[in-house]
């Protein structure tokens, strides 16, 4: 399912303009689960920190498998297409966000919590993203619905259950990336960044169309790299007993 | 001229292995209700050195020990039955107040010290410390004291007349069990594994991350002979899974790794083995590489054959036989529950990919066993290499009614009495499992039950 080598087609056999947006997800259908297992990891990862005295195999091999997964998508290189957000909300089956683990750390050192990242509808293509060009890609013009609104409910109490999370994440509205880190401290902003592979302190705006085949400006492998340690210290805190 | 009866004769325990076998259902303990008590989940099943007692530890702390009956061989339809014979609470629930942490009692695992005299010995093991209980066997109190009365009380000396000496009468046979060392305080991670040298003085303990040196009689001091800690925390990427001695040289030991490795340590090369002798590690098959690649690769179980000339290891989907003389692949490999492999992203995702199979030799070293899912077990003949997939259920419950094969269907048409994988019960799991070191009688494990199963007799 997740085999290496999978090759990504551009995706020219749909007919209609849907048909070309699904054939873009088709092509980052392979990103989306790879996305999805890095979010599953990851949550994973803190459960187990939750845990009274976490299996130290078990924290390790997950470790292992988010540091894979990262690699491969810096090693990517070419930071595929993404379905864009008028693909509507991404399937609900989604697993949630590195926000959690943003909170965890954040817990653990009793600074704010992180705003809801409102993870279920901000999709793959969020985090992958090209990361584009400092000039500010043009806003997807769906974004203004997706502000968020309400209270950020997810602020809440650190032993959250997987249950209440994913409620809590149903609920809200996705919303587009520069509102979710409009106020996150940057440390931890890079922490998510290093972990979704996107850039460290770029403003990223959601690619839309064929843009996103674009290829990728030569940050992302340098920053990321750097950011690999921020991983290793993400993981020292996981899986220190 | 050989007919059917000769296949059958119950002389040759080892007639060719698992699938000349007929295996019986013999008997079940445990609770019978589907709601399981955590506390009775059975964590370790042993079998001592004569097959005579047969050990499981349970989640909440205890030992059971159940005696097979001595049966009269020339009539037995069935070999002795296994009875209780002693249970006892191991090891007790601890806090570690430097950590706040909570230190189950779960037993991981229990060895038997081999007999030395009319006491049983074993270890047993919970994450952080281990204990040497003595089992032994009262049958006689002495009787007749002259200031104490039969029920305790002390005697008013004035009421004295006579003097008489005490004498030991039968009693009802009472088994006690006790603590005869503690061995504490010396892993800072979870042991996983213990392991009693063939010197029968030592013994050595695993947790992920260490393995220590321990002589049965000294308890406040042990030695540590690998240590894979890096400097750097952050840099840890591998743990040790499993360990455990040659049974043969009291110098050799090897322990199993997270990413599918096998060391093999010589104690006389160095005090710290941190330098392996041999590394056993089969090179990745390309073409299935995964993201759970190195998780299915991580190693459960490995044990020693009784020759020492093999070993065996369990990983997730696989048992694999080693020559000790070749580190570069196993020298058989046979497939668990291949059908998994297309699953491995759900089986990640509600955890039983991290479950942790062991694995079994019967006395002969001609056939291995080991569990799987739906209270699935297999067993693989080494000779004839054919393999057979059993279950532990209640249903096959009539002593001596033999047990049907099973078989899951990977994909396309189910045949009629085939399971399909998206049917099996993933909760229903089988860890433990272990083999009567001379006859054809085996211990399952399922969550919450113990299974006895023996050949077919006549």
């Amino acid at each position: 399912m997740f085999a290496r080598g999978l090759k990504r087609k551009c995706v020219g056999h749909e007919e209609d303009v849907e048909g070309a947006l699904a054939g873009l997800k088709t092509v980052s259908s392979y990103s989306l689960q790879r996305q999805s297992l890095l979010d599953m990891s990851l949550v994973k990862l803190q459960l187990c920190h939750m845990l009274v005295e976490p299996n130290l195999c078990r924290s390790v091999l997950i470790a292992n498998t988010v540091r894979q997964i990262q690699e491969e998508m810096t090693q990517d290189g070419t930071w595929r297409a993404v379905a864009p957000q008028a693909a509507g909300r991404a399937p609900l089956d989604r697993l949630v966000s590195t926000e959690i683990l943003c909170r965890a750390a954040w817990e653990q050192e009793g600074a704010c919590p992180a705003p809801g990242l409102g993870d279920g509808h901000t999709q793959g293509p969020v985090s992958d993203l090209c990361p584009v060009t400092s000039a500010q890609a043009p806003r997807h013009p769906q974004s203004s619905v997706w502000e968020m609104d309400g209270p950020r409910e997810n602020r809440g109490s650190f032993h959250k259950s997987l249950d209440q999370i994913f409620e809590t994440l149903e609920t809200k509205n996705p919303s587009c990336m520069e509102e979710l880190f409009s106020d996150v401290d940057s440390p931890y902003y890079d922490l998510d960044t290093v972990l979704t592979g996107m850039m460290g302190g770029a403003r990223p705006g959601p690619c839309e169309g064929l843009e996103g085949l674009a290829p990728a400006t030569p940050g992302p492998s340098a920053s990321c790299k750097s950011d690999l340690g921020e991983l290793d210290h993400v993981v020292e805190i996981l899986v220190e007993t | 001229m050989y007919s059917k009866l000769h296949e059958n004769n119950l002389n040759f325990p080892f007639t060719g292995g698992g699938n000349d076998i007929q295996w019986c259902f013999s008997q079940v303990k445990g609770a019978v209700d589907d709601d399981v008590a955590e506390a009775d989940i059975i964590s370790t099943v042993e079998f001592n050195h004569s097959g005579e007692l047969l050990a499981t530890g349970d989640k909440g702390g205890r030992v059971v020990i159940f005696q097979q009956e001595q049966e009269n061989k020339i009539q037995s339809h069935s070999r002795g039955e296994y009875n209780v014979y002693s249970t006892f609470q191991s090891h007790e629930p601890e806090f570690d107040y430097l950590k706040s942490l909570e230190i189950e009692e779960k037993i991981n695992k229990i060895r038997w010290l081999p007999q030395k005299n009319a006491a049983q010995f074993l270890l047993s093991t919970n994450d952080k410390t281990i204990k040497l209980w003595k089992i032994s066997e009262r049958d006689k109190r002495p009787e007749g004291y002259n200031l104490k009365e039969e029920d305790g009380r002390y005697r008013d000396p004035t009421t004295v007349t006579t003097l008489r000496v005490p004498v030991f009468r039968p009693m009802d046979l009472m088994v006690e069990a006790s603590p005869r060392r503690i061995f504490a305080n010396a892993h800072t991670y979870h042991i996983n594994s213990i392991s009693i040298n063939s010197d029968y003085e030592t013994y050595l303990s695993a947790d992920d991350l260490r393995i220590n040196l321990w002589h049965l009689e000294i308890t406040d001091r042990s030695f540590n002979i690998v240590d894979i800690k890096p400097a750097n925390m952050e840099e840890l990427t591998e743990v040790i899974t499993a360990a455990e001695f040659h049974p043969n040289s009291c110098n050799t030991f090897v322990y199993s790794s997270s990413k599918g490795t096998i060391r093999l340590c010589d104690m006389r090369a160095s005090a710290l083995c941190d330098r392996h002798s041999k590394l056993f590690e089969e090179p990745e098959d390309p073409s299935n590489r995964s993201f759970f690649s190195e998780i299915i690769s991580s190693i459960s179980d490995v044990k020693f054959s009784h020759s020492g000339r093999y070993m065996m290891t369990r990983d997730y989907l696989s048992v694999k036989i080693w020559d000790l003389n070749m580190e570069n692949r196993p020298v058989e490999t046979y497939q668990v529950h291949e059908y998994l492999r297309s699953k491995l992203c759900s089986l990640y995702e509600n955890d039983c990919i991290f479950d942790k199979f062991e694995c079994c030799w019967n006395g002969s070293d001609s056939v291995v066993m080991t569990g799987s899912y739906n209270n699935f077990f297999r067993m693989f003949d080494r000779n004839t290499k054919r393999d057979i997939t059993l279950e532990a259920s209640r249903e096959n419950n009539k002593p001596r009614t033999v047990l049907k094969p099973r078989k899951v269907c990977a994909s396309g048409k189910r045949k009629k009495d085939e399971i399909s994988v998206d049917s099996l019960d993933f909760n229903k799991k089988i860890l433990h499992t272990a083999w009567h070191p001379k006859e054809n009688i085996i211990a399952v494990a399922t969550t919450n039950n113990l299974y006895i199963f023996q050949d077919k007799v006549n």
